[in-house]
């Protein structure tokens, strides 16, 4: 089976979710024309990224009565979706969210799970955190999505791997850093070398979408990717510019990378279970939360 | 044994990063001008080309604001950054703006003669962004903001600046990649706010020198005696840290004495750039 998927890396307007709203219905379009079944938006598409006091105003429920989703979910009949929104739940807490739209539907939304809360990054003072981490299944296999900051503690995509996913949708907002001799940014470096080992490990496609723009002085550096189950880059969007970058995977690379390499067959989940239990029942080395 | 301290950045990459933030932040305002002090040195120099890179320079209005005893040759070096980045400019000259408020203090000593040429600058240069309908880009890099070698309200203020997170080091590196003219690029940097005034004869210590050393404090995060033991010298690297934390006030906004629920800064919080 083949897969066309558009990795859209769009610049925002900073709270601005009308306007936002508009450039995702455009761009659907234009995958929809090429080709694409499947779209997918960067983290806080519909927003913009450091939306602070702006949280409560942007916020909306990912249901076909929101004016947001409406028109959204009326464009998953001709491709699947994948939009970056906050979600206020029906208690009035706010999550970074993903949501899934598939002919008409809702098939899923992810809560970011790890929202940093340190040097630059400010998520935890005005967002809920997330609290599953679950695959889904799509017309194209199950699915595994996860936000920026949940794909840099390697449990979530850990979680994803055995919950079933075969295709991992991560998407990012995340700022420029580390300008050196190099030509591209360490932060593009830093989350290539990780999608790039998910991907391997995990013998699975690994596609990554990140926002372009600036907010104030912080740069998003775009650069879409699309990894293999082998580990290969198979597709990658430009540098700081908007860009829809379309790839089509095969989906048989599954079979013939497992066949070669039997990771998920050999994979001891019991084990890992039994070890983490006794890890976290064990009071003397206290690991993490 | 001296710690390697690589300071080396990638020119195009930055000039791709910081003139789509020039562009990016004129234009959401509104803007698609700029106006910069040029004073001759490297830095204004490089913000220049990196505004008319971004803007085109049909659309950057260049001020030269000399005072009786500026140098000549920052004229002339202001002058040949003008005409190779073939922005618009104007000259216009301070003295009588500031020579009735020195000449009614006597006693007045350099540093307060050079606070006022600084901000009788930045009055021009305000007042030239209204009159031009541009934003005022700014020309102050990293080494200076963090030593504090900055007038508060004077050469600091501006609506966006684009080198700020670049050691004086790595603007010259992006200097000669821009094509700022070699003899700026060579000549020792100054404020120009006296005759013969150059920066390292006031800081005491060369911008090569103390590039090295903030890089390690700041972007590495070392101790002042990680510091010491990858080689600088003790008193060099505690005056150094001391001269940092002194000057934080001029990195801030003025705290607000809070009273409220919702206070400007602390719970009051939003980007510049919001909804835009």
């Amino acid at each position: 089976m083949k897969l066309c998927l558009a990795l859209a890396q769009i610049n925002t307007v900073l709270g601005n979710v009308q306007k936002n709203l508009e450039k995702h219905l455009a761009i659907i379009e234009e995958a929809n024309s090429r080709g694409a079944d499947l779209v997918v938006f960067p983290e806080l598409s519909l927003t913009g990224y450091v939306l602070q006091d702006l949280t409560p105003m942007v916020a909306c429920r990912p249901r076909v009565d929101d004016p947001v989703f409406a028109p959204l979910l009326a464009a998953s009949q001709r491709l699947d979706i994948v939009v970056g929104f906050v979600e206020e739940d029906v208690r009035n807490r706010f999550y970074i969210a993903a949501a899934y739209l598939s002919r008409g539907k809702v098939l899923h939304v992810h809560r970011k799970v790890y929202l940093p809360t340190y040097g630059l990054f400010d998520e935890g003072r005005f967002f809920a955190w997330g609290d599953t981490v679950q695959a889904f299944d799509t017309s194209y296999g199950r699915v595994g999505m996860l936000i920026c900051e949940d794909f840099w503690h390697a449990s979530p995509p850990y979680l994803l791997w055995l919950d079933g996913a075969d295709l991992f949708i991560f998407m990012s907002a995340s700022p420029g850093r580390g300008v050196t001799g190099k030509e591209v940014l360490d932060s593009s470096r830093w989350v290539n070398h990780i999608l790039r080992a998910y991907a391997s490990l995990y013998t699975s496609f690994v596609a990554h979408t990140n926002r372009v723009g600036f907010e104030d002085g912080l740069n998003f550096w775009g650069q879409a990717a699309l990894y293999d189950p082998n580990g290969d880059l198979l597709a990658e969007g430009p540098a700081f510019e908007e860009a829809l970058t379309l790839v089509e995977i095969d989906l048989n690379q599954l079979h013939r990378t497992r066949a070669r390499l039997p990771l998920l067959r050999d994979e001891r989940t019991a084990l890992v279970q039994r070890e983490l239990n006794r890890i976290v029942s064990d009071r003397t080395h206290f690991s993490g939360r | 044994m001296k710690t390697q301290v690589n300071l080396n950045i990638n020119t195009d990459l930055v000039r791709r990063i910081l003139t789509g933030f020039i562009r990016s932040e004129i234009h959401r305002m509104g803007f698609e001008r700029a106006v910069i002090n040029l004073s001759g040195g490297l830095d204004s120099a490089v913000s220049c080309f990196l505004a008319a890179e971004a803007l085109g320079p049909q659309n950057v209005l260049a001020l030269r604001l000399p005072y009786r005893t500026s140098s000549p040759e920052s004229l002339e070096h202001a002058q040949m950054v003008i005409e190779a980045t073939g922005v618009q400019s104007h000259t216009f000259e301070i003295t009588p703006m500031v020579d009735p408020l020195i000449e009614h203090f006597p006693e007045m000593n350099s540093l307060r003669k050079g606070n006022i040429m600084a901000r009788m600058r930045m009055i021009v240069l305000y007042d030239q962004t209204v009159a031009f309908n541009g934003l005022a880009v700014g020309t102050g890099n990293k080494t200076e903001i963090l030593l504090g070698y900055t007038t508060l309200y004077g050469d600091s203020a501006c609506a966006l600046n684009p080198i700020g997170d670049l050691y004086k080091t790595q603007v010259r590196q992006l200097a000669r990649a821009l094509g700022v003219p070699q003899v700026v690029i060579d000549k020792p940097p100054s404020a120009d706010l006296w005759a013969g005034q150059t920066d390292e004869g006031e800081l005491g210590f060369t911008y090569a020198e103390v590039d090295k050393l903030l890089y390690l404090l700041i972007d590495e995060r070392y101790t002042p005696q990680e510091c010491i033991e990858a080689g600088f010298d003790s008193r060099f690297v505690h005056a150094v840290v001391e001269r940092v934390r002194k000057n934080q006030f001029k990195r801030m906004l003025p705290p607000i004495a809070k009273l409220s629920n919702r206070t400007i800064g602390y719970d009051f919080l939003y980007l510049r750039d919001w909804g835009t």
